[in-house]
């Protein structure tokens, strides 16, 4: 009776050891498929952005570039050395560099200190001012062009690269402040009555206490500011011409305005150098993200 | 001179009110416990008095001097929370010196102080550390330590060891007992844990739906709960309620239960007020502990009654009766063997009894 029993346990035993086997490669299959999806175009990129146009012209997509040959880079940042029309990355790389570091600043810090005060010192219809910022989040951009540049235009500072910092920064706040006020949340009010008890006031306990135990977050908000900032397209386009444009902008344009021949190795390396900053915000800080996104979800 | 002196303390969050014309005093060295179940306003109680929430109404005064609209670093008091509190980014040394820089006190006196705290609560090794290196125990010293080096008129303490398990709280329930012992100061302690409560507290106030039930000793607490509320929530298992009615006859008095003829003899009891008493509809309240199974003193009141239930939790054994289709329980020890669903003769210890009344709930 017994060793019948135990016999078809034996069979679940094998059937079951069979199934998680090929559930198993079944996933790395899955998984592989989709790691290569998203490399391909990355692959295309780097590839064509080494080849010479020759190489372009006669091999396909997929062909393995002759040599290491980064012409079309050195193209693509400093130009080709003759004067009119010659567009290149390098100028509006530091315009994007000028608008995105205080912008970012800007915006994460003054997301601080609201998400502190929404926490930490409730007002009356504190959550009435929440409401409203959140409806920042949800607002098209393209609802607020023509307002926002009738108020560049009245503050002097249209076509400009501070311009282009003050509307990242308010069109940052909403963002930078639901993740702040989000962590906040999830700090125990005790610390803040504590310390008010030993004597600090508003701004000592969000510096000596809040913020440095921010990092994960503070690390978020940089990461996807940075991105937003960087990667715009919309009001850099929109608010700016010429010199003053950020790197998005002049990339477009250096890719639309080829005349004669679509030079496909230098539009390539353009678009990887546009994108490169952001590739190493996230490896540097890419740790914290997911810590910061789950943090408040478990205890401290 | 009233250390600590509440007068007709009202406070509502918008439409809720609570708490309902609360008045407390405190003597210097005496240690106020806050007890209650949840939501009956003793946090809110103890931040109103460390000045961390406004009043509606009434006042705070602190060595007579009306604090209301005193800021909490100046009112001269401490507190340990909870959840600790203890600032993350600073280490030990940082956590229990904050306050005092914050005061400018001078370099030498902090130091002093620091010296003085961190060795009597034996932290003085772990000045150096964050707070997410040190054990719940530790953490809790620390803690008392930021609280004790402001040197405070007033303790306050808001459930401080609700976060430790059963064994550690034990010890710094002991370890706060001493303290208090050798520093005498005034504190104020609440929680929700009635054993917390007794063995701390030099004074009880039993709070509920934000009004004080009962305020007075822990013996008083026990012995003469002045509410079938105070009556119940003391206690483990708490108090047994029996419904009934009284029985006056030729200056005799005693207790009848509905549709019974068992007539339990209350001469003894001390009543507020003897008059009215016949046919008055009450709660008999004897404590589980105070049923015995053999007899304890001359005037004990003999019954039988059928074991239903029986409990068993190591030193002792919780015991179920039925009392005319009521519960009662009792509390014996482990040893005593008790056959369930039989008679068993048992004995009401009539010097400990409480009567309420059924209607008010007041006790009589």
């Amino acid at each position: 009776m017994q060793d019948k029993i135990h016999s078809s346990y034996k069979q679940l035993e094998q059937k079951s050891k069979y199934t998680n086997m090929f559930l198993r490669w079944f996933l790395y299959f899955v998984l592989v498929i989709f790691a290569l999806y998203f490399i391909f175009p990355l692959y295309v990129m780097v590839v064509t952005s080494l080849k010479t146009m020759e190489e372009i012209r006669q091999g396909t997509l997929l062909t393995w570039p002759s040599g290491l040959n980064f012409d079309s880079w050195l193209v693509a940042w400093g130009g080709r050395g003759y004067g009119a029309g010659d567009t290149f990355l390098k100028p509006y790389f530091w315009n994007s560099i000028k608008m995105v570091v205080p912008a970012v600043f800007f915006s994460t810090f003054i997301g601080a200190m609201a998400g502190y005060v929404l926490t930490k010192w409730r007002f009356k219809g504190d959550k009435w001012v929440f409401l409203f910022l959140l409806f920042g989040c949800f607002i098209p951009y393209q609802a607020i062009l023509l307002p926002m540049a009738r108020t560049l235009g009245v503050l002097g500072i249209s076509n400009s690269v501070i311009g282009l910092v003050l509307v990242h920064t308010v069109y940052g706040i909403p963002f930078t402040t639901l993740f702040f006020r989000n962590f906040y949340v999830s700090i125990p009010s005790e610390l803040v009555k504590a310390a008010r008890i030993d004597g600090a006031g508003f701004f000592k306990i969000f510096f000596k206490i809040l913020l440095p135990v921010s990092t994960p977050i503070i690390v978020v908000t940089i990461i996807w500011q940075f991105t937003q900032i960087w990667n715009d397209f919309l009001f850099g386009s929109t608010f700016s011409f010429g010199e003053a444009a950020p790197i998005q902008v002049a990339l477009n344009n250096m890719v639309l305005s080829s005349t004669s021949v679509k030079e496909y190795n230098v539009d390539m390396a353009s678009a990887i150098i546009a994108g490169i900053p952001t590739l190493i915000v996230y490896v540097l800080a890419g740790k914290y993200f997911i810590r910061g996104l789950t943090s408040g979800a478990v205890k401290g | 001179m009233k250390t600590l002196k509440i007068e007709e303390l009202s406070k509502n969050f918008g439409s809720t009110e609570v708490l309902r014309k609360i008045n407390l005093e405190i003597d210097e060295g005496n240690f106020l416990v806050l007890l209650g179940p949840s939501g009956c306003g003793k946090s809110t109680l103890l931040n109103i008095i460390a000045g961390l929430e406004n009043i509606n109404e009434g006042n705070v005064h602190i060595d007579d001097y009306n604090v209301s609209k005193v800021e909490p670093k100046d009112r001269n008091i401490a507190m340990v929370f909870q959840s600790y509190a203890l600032y993350p980014s600073m280490n030990v040394r940082e956590n229990m010196i904050f306050g005092l820089k914050q005061a400018k006190v001078s370099k030498e006196k902090i130091e002093e102080q620091l010296e003085k705290v961190s060795k009597f609560l034996q932290v003085d090794a772990l000045l150096e550390r964050k707070p997410s290196q040190l054990s719940g125990g530790q953490r809790q010293r620390v803690a008392i330590g930021r609280a004790l080096v402001r040197e405070p008129r007033i303790f306050l303490f808001d459930e401080p060891l609700s976060n430790l398990d059963a064994k550690l709280r034990v010890e710094m329930r002991r370890e706060i007992k001493k303290l208090h012992q050798q520093l005498k100061t005034t504190v104020v302690y609440v929680t929700h844990d009635q054993t917390e409560a007794m063995s701390l507290g030099t004074n009880i106030a039993i709070m509920n739906h934000g009004v004080i039930q009962q305020n007075d000793t822990p013996e008083n607490i026990y012995n003469k709960p002045s509410n079938t509320f105070v009556a119940d929530f003391i206690g483990s298992p708490s108090m047994n309620l029996i419904k009934g009615n009284l029985k006056e006859s030729s200056n005799k008095v005693s207790f009848v239960t509905h549709g019974s003829n068992i007539e339990i003899p209350i001469n003894g009891y001390d009543f507020k007020e003897k008059s009215n008493l016949d046919n008055k509809e009450v709660f008999f309240g004897i404590r589980p502990e105070h049923i015995f199974f053999k007899k304890s003193n001359e005037d004990d009141f003999e019954i039988n009654l059928r074991a239903d239930l029986s409990e068993y939790i190591g030193h002792e054994q919780i015991m179920t009766f039925n009392f005319e289709n009521q519960e009662v329980l009792a509390k014996f020890p482990s040893t005593v063997k008790i056959d369930l669903s039989k008679n068993t003769k048992l004995f009401f210890d009539l010097t400990q009894i409480s009567l309420f009344n059924a209607k008010t709930e007041e006790r009589i």
